[in-house]
């Protein structure tokens, strides 16, 4: 592997956006719970839920702003690093782009309104529907930016003549084959996600002795919240696979080690390839790779050797596409092993495994998020522009990425150990029993 | 009017937003730094961030809009621009990332450190100063292209007394905005001690930013003569329009009255200013390689875009409202009587 500008510039790329989409995912999915949080708070009267509310929302002004600030550099890297693609492809998607901006103006406006007026309105509700914009603001954001790299899956709304695009079409552009299914996963693994390491947090807060109603409350709504976005989350997963097996179907086979075309065809978990390219020490089950693809144990499931031999992705990717289903059904048995048993009045569902299960959800669901976006963009390998460009094109000429990665690289080092000191800090300093007691001194509608 | 106009003309004006509400942000945050150093803090500095806390993202999204959108209407921007300015942009953006994120960090994490107070107001001096080098680059021979490759002049531009005239003047300007801005603040608050301290700031740096205006003239003569020719010849009297303002908001200040006003004649001041050079600059977007009329989008992008701003826009404007009439002009807020 050599270290050229176009190696460099893709490292740069995946670590800017690994980093980024970690803080796009709470900005897309935190929202939703603090929202549903206050609705209940209020529906309620419970200043439990209230509080709750509040407090994610003070930690997500940390998380906001480093979204947004990794958002600008991926957003300026993306001219900077791959040129040659922004100035054709731009020609035909830049308008989800654009429009992405205005969903930002959007959420930002109201999210600045939402965390500086708690206490300014007459009806309680006033404050509660300015939830309603910043969700809207921030899934739309997702959505837009998951059109254009649906577009690099699948680019259509347009023709090549001589390296021109012609007979250009934005709209069939962004509703392109790829859009709905790739949307649907995006948001609501992100909303999903959110609430885990929500969960994790107060799962971990209640082992370490905080066992207040206050965190009780927020145990069971936030591991409530992840079980119904992991049901989500798998139904989206099985749109998306059967996507890939109608329209990409080289990202499938690569990710499911799937080589020859068959009728019932297996799946394949984990497992080696030896130097034959034979695959051992795999979990093998009869026909659900059809299943997956076409609902039917039968359906044909095309094969890797179908592609030509240059436009195969990478093998690796199969690891990555299991990391990422194993810990779905993970989290979701976890989740749903824990609201059973809440609701049987014999069992308890505080003890101490399911406590730690409920830890793991969290930082499990954000490798299983990054594993699916490296299972997604390498899996488009070696395309930019599936079809039309390949990344070694794209890339910019200019000789200095090395430096300038490991410059992002320092930057990000520091922003991450900052986000979490700062967070670790700002709850440490205002433990939530000492907050609800000054905010709520009457104790009133806590029974 | 065609649409490559009107798209440059949407960009300009939100660069001249970004200019504006940036510039507050930025001498601002200097300001803080500046105060806490010499131990005024406790006069100026709940003020500021009275303003700041709720408006900073929405600042960030003005220069979002601005670069998303250049790169949408003119495509070839992107692969100029892009190509050469890997590292100044990119250190641009790190000031950006380290200013944005240590704000946060500090406002509402672990409160009140001279550090972060120092890096707040450095990079709110560094951040106008690199960002005006692309524009400076725009004026021509800063960069050299061949058939696959630009490169960035990175010694002429460092040796360019245009460039340095240009770096001065944004320095100063935002520091003058940022100060006339906040005496209106201070006044609206009924904040005398603030009040007085902040219209220093703003008597001080209204002289140095009309010199600097003439330096970069005198540079531009010398660098872009086409430029500066039509500059004086057909949009003389937006510059006149401009100092002209500027007289009238001097004048307010001076006199202790009508901060209000003052402040809307510095928007005016560098509104024609603004304008008058980026009219001139027409029709290169970067001289002499991009003009709006030959690297524009395809038309039906164009349109596209078009549309989406203006619907884009009938949703902004009453949000934006919204923000402003509960943080700006709530006489309550202001003044700090309600959270
Ligand atoms: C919490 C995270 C998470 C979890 C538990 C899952 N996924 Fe996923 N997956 C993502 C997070 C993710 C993602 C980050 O959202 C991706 C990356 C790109 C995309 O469209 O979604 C993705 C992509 C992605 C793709 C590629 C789509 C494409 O490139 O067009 C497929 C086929 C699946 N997923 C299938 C599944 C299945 C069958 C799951 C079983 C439960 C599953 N995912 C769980
Ligand atoms: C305009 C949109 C996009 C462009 C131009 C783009 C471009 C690229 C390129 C060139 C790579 C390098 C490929 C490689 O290293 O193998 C890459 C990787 C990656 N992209 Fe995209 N992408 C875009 C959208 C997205 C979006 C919306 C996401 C989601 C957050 C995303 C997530 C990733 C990730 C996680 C990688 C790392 C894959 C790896 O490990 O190589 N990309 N992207
Ligand atoms: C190529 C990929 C991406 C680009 C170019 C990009 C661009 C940006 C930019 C420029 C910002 C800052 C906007 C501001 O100033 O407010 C931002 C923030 C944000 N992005 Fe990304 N983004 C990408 C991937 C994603 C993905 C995959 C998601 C959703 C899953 C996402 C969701 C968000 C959200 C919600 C914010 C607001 C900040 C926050 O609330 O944390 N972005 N992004």
């Amino acid at each position: 592997m050599e270290l050229d500008s176009v190696m460099l510039s893709r490292m740069l790329t995946t670590m800017t956006l690994m980093f980024h989409i970690i803080f796009a995912m709470i900005g897309v999915g935190v929202p939703v719970m603090i929202a549903i949080a206050e609705f209940i708070g209020i529906k309620k009267n419970d200043p439990h839920y209230l509080l709750l509310a509040r407090r994610w929302a003070r930690g997500f002004t940390i998380t906001v702003a480093v979204g947004v600030v990794t958002g600008t550099a991926i957003g300026l890297q993306l001219s900077l690093l791959w040129p040659s693609f922004m100035e054709v492809a731009g020609q035909v998607i830049a308008l989800p782009l654009f429009m992405e901006t205005f969903a930002f103006f959007f959420e930002a406006i109201f999210l600045g309104i939402y965390l500086y007026t708690w206490d300014r309105f007459k009806g309680k509700w006033t404050h509660w529907l300015l939830t309603i914009p910043v969700m809207i603001g921030s899934s739309a954001s997702a959505l837009f930016i998951t059109t254009v790299n649906a577009f690099m899956n699948t680019p259509q709304g347009f023709d090549l003549k001589n390296g021109q695009a012609i007979n250009i079409d934005p709209i069939a552009a962004m509703l392109n084959p790829a859009t709905p299914s790739k949307v649907f996963h995006v948001v609501s693994t992100s909303y999903m996600t959110s609430a885990a390491i929500l969960a994790a947090i107060v799962a971990f807060a209640i082992l370490k002795g905080k066992r207040g109603q206050y965190e009780q409350k927020a145990l069971r709504l936030t591991v409530t919240c992840t079980l119904i976005f992991s049901v989500l989350t798998a139904i989206a997963g099985d749109v998306s696979a059967k996507f890939l097996a109608e329209v990409q179907p080289e990202k499938l086979a690569a990710a499911e080690w799937h080589f020859e075309t068959e009728e019932g065809a297996d799946i394949i978990f984990y497992g080696t390839l030896n130097e034959d390219g034979e695959i051992e020490n795999e979990i093998r089950v009869p026909k659900l790779l059809s299943f997956l693809a076409g609902n039917s144990f039968d359906t044909e499931v095309i094969g890797l050797n179908e592609t030509p031999e240059d436009e195969r992705p990478p093998l690796w990717i199969h690891y990555m596409f299991d990391i990422m289903v194993s810990i779905g059904m993970f989290v979701m048995a976890i989740t749903a092993l824990f609201v059973i048993m809440s609701k049987v009045k014999k069992w308890n569902e505080l003890n101490k495994p399911l406590l730690w299960a409920v830890v793991a959800s969290g930082p499990l669901s954000l490798i299983a998020y990054e594993s699916g976006w490296i299972l997604a963009e390498v899996g488009r390998q070696p395309w930019i522009l599936r079809g039309y460009m390949k990344v070694a094109e794209a890339a910019t000429r200019n000789d200095d990425v090395g430096i300038t990665f490991v410059m992002f690289a320092l930057l990000y080092l520091v922003l991450g150990v900052m986000t979490v000191v700062v967070l670790i800090k700002m709850f440490k300093n205002s433990p939530a029993e000492a907050e609800l007691e000054k905010r709520f001194p009457n104790g009133e509608g806590s029974a | 009017m065609n649409l490559e106009l009107l798209g440059i003309t949407v960009l300009w004006t939100f660069l001249y937003g970004y200019l504006i509400v940036s510039s507050i942000d930025f001498g601002a945050g200097f300001f803080a730094f500046y105060a806490r150093w010499k131990k005024k803090d406790h006069i100026m500095n709940d003020l500021i961030s009275r303003y700041l806390s709720p408006v900073w993202e929405v600042t960030n999204v003005f220069f979002v809009f601005f670069f998303v959108g250049i790169v949408g209407f003119f495509p070839t921007t992107a692969y100029y621009f892009g190509t050469a300015l890997l590292i100044p942009a990119s250190v641009a953006i790190i000031l950006l990332a380290i200013r944005g994120s240590f704000y946060a960090f500090n406002n509402y994490g672990s409160r009140d450190s001279i550090f972060y107070l120092f890096l707040y107001g450095a990079t709110g001096l560094l951040i106008p100063a690199s960002l005006s080098t692309v524009l400076t680059i725009s004026e021509g021979d800063f960069l050299a292209v061949t058939d696959d490759k630009v490169t960035f002049l990175a010694k002429e531009l460092f040796t360019s007394p245009f460039s340095w005239s240009v770096v001065f003047l944004s320095i100063v300007s935002v520091l003058y905005i940022s100060a006339t801005f906040l005496t209106y603040y201070a006044d609206r608050a009924d904040d005398r001690q603030a009040r007085r301290t902040i219209r220093q700031f703003a008597l001080f740096w209204s002289m140095p930013t009309i010199v600097a205006s003439l330096l970069v003239f005198i540079s531009l003569q010398m660098h872009n003569p086409e430029h500066y020719n039509k500059a004086i010849t057909e949009y003389w009297w937006m510059f006149g329009l401009s100092l002209l303002c500027f007289g009238i908001a001097s004048w307010f200040i001076y006199t202790g009255k009508r901060y209000g006003t003052a402040f809307i004649m510095v928007m005016l001041q560098f509104f024609f200013a603004f304008f008058g050079y980026g009219a001139s600059h027409l029709p290169y977007i970067l001289y002499p390689y991009i003009t709006v009329h030959e690297n524009v989008t395809n038309e039906t992008m164009a349109l596209a875009l078009v549309i989406a701003f203006i619907l884009g826009l009938l949703l902004l404007i009453p949000s934006l409202i919204l923000l402003m009439r509960l943080f700006l002009f709530d006489a309550d807020y202001v003044k700090g009587k309600k959270k």
